[in-house]
């Protein structure tokens, strides 16, 4: 597990050089992606499903890219970005890919739907991340305005 | 006449800060806020901005209604400049930047080059590849060989990339030397799992910012722009699939 930590905080953080995010930003992206992917091997390893993992790793990585956003007021995705990079199915589409090389179409198909659901898992996670962020924003300016506090 | 001139100022403004997000991988819904968002804040209250991957459409409404096109042909990912331009937007709208202070500002961020040094690119790639290697339950004696093959295969996209233009040829032969030089490594005897070190070594050059992007596009409701970067994902895994499995077929 130590590995992982580290291997993934290096990486996200070396993704984030290959993006051209600002110095000043490296270390909190390596920072997501090691939590995203963390999580997100924690959960595979106490075996839960896959599909279900990313979904939740990848909300979590959208939760703290919202913090992070407006914390350091920088775009959301240089961290969303790094965050992501970890879960996104590279192994399991070079997996298609070499049995569609090699003839072996029935595994291939199946393995190139669940990257496709993998994808779609990652898409909805942070989509609700942000969903979940908007909701916040809207109730808190009604607590506002209940308050007899002007609308901005 | 004097404001229709002022007019073609403001839409200037605009439209070059939302080119510079365009090319540099900011997401469409980003580029049309802060495009609306500079006009707002310059006194145009109506507009209306309609981006694509391949080029803006923006027009302010009003007395002097006027609108224009940008076209877009190349883009890249640097995430810096969508940073600055972010915060020169800002600036604007708290009324800090004139329309003349603006435009000058974005027309030297256009130019400026502010990504890192080759040789830290690689070096990130080089690194990058190693680790996820190990992330994929790698054995640690690949590592070495995923970071050489992966700075190889960047090293080579960044070349190819300069010398011509077409970005498809560029992914393909850079994964077609990673899969040569994965091939290698294992006939000499040095590296223990082909594919976990394929794996680690293509990674820098799978289109995570696009695939990203994309689907946050579609669900968002962009759906021109969402297809239209799905598309180019799709295109740049197709490549990296295809110089591998020729790889494969060679060897």
């Amino acid at each position: 597990m130590f590995e992982q930590v580290v291997t993934s905080f290096i990486a996200s953080a070396a993704f984030g050089v290959l993006f051209n995010a600002p110095k000043q930003s490296l270390i909190k992206c390596g920072l997501v992606g090691m939590i995203g992917w963390v999580l997100y091997y924690g959960l595979v390893e106490i075996e839960y499903d896959s599909i279900f993992a990313t979904l939740v790793a990848a909300f979590v990585v959208g939760v703290i890219s919202q913090f992070f956003a407006k914390r350091y007021k920088m775009p959301i995705i240089i961290f969303t970005i790094a965050g992501i990079i970890p879960l996104v199915p590279g192994g399991l589409s070079y997996d298609a890919m070499k049995h569609f090389v090699e003839n072996d179409y029935n595994v291939a198909v199946q393995l190139a739907a669940k990257v496709c659901m993998l994808a779609g898992a990652i898409a909805m996670g942070i989509i609700f991340a942000e969903v979940m962020n908007q909701l916040i924003i809207k109730y808190n300016r009604r607590k506002q305005s209940e308050k007899g506090a002007p609308l901005k | 006449m004097e404001d229709q001139k002022s007019l073609n100022s403001i839409i200037d403004v605009c439209l070059l800060a939302g080119k510079i997000m365009l090319e540099n991988g900011a997401e469409t819904y980003r580029v049309e806020d802060t495009m609306i968002r500079i006009a707002s804040a310059f006194g145009c209250k109506e507009s209306q901005s309609f981006s694509t991957p391949t080029g803006i459409i923006f027009s302010l409404d009003g007395d002097y209604p006027i609108s224009k096109v940008i076209r877009i042909s190349h883009r890249s990912t640097d995430l810096h400049k969508v940073t600055l331009v972010n915060s020169i937007s800002r600036s604007v709208t708290n009324k800090e930047l004139t329309v003349r202070e603006a435009y000058i500002k974005l027309k030297e961020l256009e130019k400026a080059n502010v990504a890192y040094p080759l040789w830290i690119q690689i070096f990130a790639a080089f690194i990058s590849s190693g680790c996820f290697t190990i992330m994929f339950n790698g054995q640690w004696n690949d590592f070495i060989w995923a970071c050489i093959a992966g700075g190889l295969g960047f090293a080579c996209l960044l070349y190819l990339h300069r010398l011509l233009e077409v970005r498809f040829f560029a992914e393909f032969i850079a994964s077609f030397v990673i899969g040569i030089a994965a091939f290698l490594f294992m006939y000499a005897g040095l590296g223990s799992e082909l594919d976990k070190i394929i794996i680690g070594a293509v990674m820098p050059l799978v289109p995570g910012l696009l695939i990203t992007n994309a689907a946050r596009d579609l669900i968002a409701g962009h759906l021109v722009s969402g297809l239209a970067k799905g598309a180019d994902a799709g295109l740049t895994a197709l490549a990296i699939g295809a110089g591998i499995a020729v790889a494969f077929v060679i060897l």
